[in-house]
């Protein structure tokens, strides 16, 4: 999370204090992510050294110091919002090593490691989907903030799903004598390199 | 009380070698006013489950009792009326009559049951009114856009004293803006006192409910726990 871009949105808006500053972004991420108030103005320090916002000469450092973005400031801003995220590689994700592991370990059933999974994600889901229950109080910002995290714990259930169907593939191949077992398609890339799970 | 509860349900199809165990063992209790999820993959028996507590099936063990009645002990009409007064179904494609409006699709059901045309026809418009379909009363279901047939599909299926929604895959076909508007109707439905059981293989369809049971070949294999109130999710603030 960049405290540094999002003080910069909420200055591009017009001058504020820090104290309206720190208020504002909580409201705006919906109070998902709080933000330290020592954050608030050790950034805003940072920003003011950069060039990239200006202060009342004549206040006293504190909440009541009023901020305004410079041109660079809003260069750098835009910037930011137009430059994705590096998504290229894969995150060391737990939950894949866990299932990777299960299926080294002797007498532990895949299938249960994954329904055990399955069931916590679709827990945390039902918790988020009340958050947006009642739709006529629900603010734009935490319904994106909302949706953003059911999508992301779907699509882990998704992937222990397409697991689950693979192993049970898989289970099946092997019950039949003489069938050959699906090759992995040549150049797949090495899942070691990615997961560090020993071979 | 559950207002739908199966038993020790389990249904076969076919004999001998070929034989196919759908369902085996199935327990299943939905309280009045409450929203159960049954997820599963396909072929896991999930639909089956749902014509077998629909009575549009027959068990091959167990029972169904809807609203305290045994299904096995009731006739053939005994069931169709049942259907047509207490147990409202919802699919995955609609299912609506091409050659009738949205009002008229949603007052065939009380019409079946012997309501005078033009009082199913009033309490059908007002239904559409109350789900934000008003002025879409007179559309024919060509004339609709997806998510707006499931909701008429969702009007019909609740419309008059219904008491139990059975809803396979409801939004199915549809984007996330419209599944959530189809699943916030079915929960109001359920606020207002009626039982109603969706089987899904979406966990963000399925997260709606208040309970989720997880099937697998035609078993129930778990279920979610009483979920912690939303606010555990949210970080305390900092100051």
């Amino acid at each position: 999370m960049s405290v540094k871009h999002a003080l910069l949105a909420l200055l591009s808006e017009g001058p504020k204090y820090g104290l309206q500053l720190r208020q504002e972004f909580e409201a705006g991420t919906g109070e998902v992510w709080p933000l330290n108030v020592g954050q608030v103005y050790t950034t805003l320090q940072r920003l003011e050294r950069d060039g990239l916002i200006e202060s009342d000469d004549d206040a006293d450092d504190g909440p009541q110091k009023g901020f305004r973005i410079t041109a660079e400031g809003g260069e750098e801003l835009d910037q930011w919002l137009h430059t994705p995220p590096d998504l290229s590689q894969p995150p060391r994700d737990e939950l894949v090593i866990k299932v990777l592991i299960a299926l080294r370990v002797p007498g532990v059933d895949v299938g249960e490691v994954i329904q055990s999974h399955r069931r916590y994600l679709v827990e945390l889901m039902q918790q988020w989907t009340r958050l947006k229950e009642d739709e006529a109080n629900l603010d734009l910002s935490f319904a994106l903030v909302v949706d953003a995290e059911l999508f992301r714990l779907d699509s882990v259930v998704r992937w222990l799903d397409a697991a689950d169907g693979r192993l049970k593939r898989a289970e099946f191949d092997k019950s039949i004598p003489g069938a050959t077992r699906s090759q992995p398609a040549p150049g797949l890339p090495k899942m070691r390199r990615i997961t560090g799970v020993p071979r | 009380m559950s207002f739908l509860e199966l038993h020790d349900v389990s249904k076969t199809y076919g004999e001998g070698p070929s034989q196919v165990h759908a369902l085996e063992h199935i327990n299943l209790e939905v309280e009045a006013g409450s929203l159960v999820a049954v997820m599963g993959p396909s072929g896991s028996g999930k639909s089956t489950l749902l014509t077998i507590a629909g009575s549009l099936e027959d068990p091959s063990r167990g029972e169904v009792m809807i609203g305290g009645a045994a299904l096995s002990r009731m006739s053939r009409d005994g069931k169709a009326r049942l259907r047509r007064r207490s147990i409202g179904f919802v699919f995955q494609d609609f299912n609506l009559l091409p050659g009738l409006t949205a009002a008229e699709n949603v007052s065939l059901p009380l019409e079946l049951d012997g309501r005078r045309a033009s009082k199913a026809h009033a309490t059908a418009v007002q239904m559409l009114d109350e789900l934000g379909l008003a002025d879409r009363a007179g559309a024919f279901p060509d004339e609709l856009s997806g998510g707006e047939r499931q909701r008429v599909s969702i009007a019909r299926a609740i419309v008059g004293e219904r008491r139990l929604l059975l809803a396979d895959e409801p939004s199915g076909a549809l984007d996330s803006a419209n599944g959530e508007a189809v699943m916030r109707m079915v929960l109001a439905a359920c606020r207002e006192g009626v039982a109603a059981v969706v089987v899904t293989h979406d966990a963000q369809l399925a997260s709606w409910a208040d309970r989720v049971m997880f099937i697998r070949d035609g078993r129930m294999v778990d279920q979610t726990n009483k979920p912690m109130g939303p606010d555990s999710l949210l970080a305390p603030a900092t100051q």
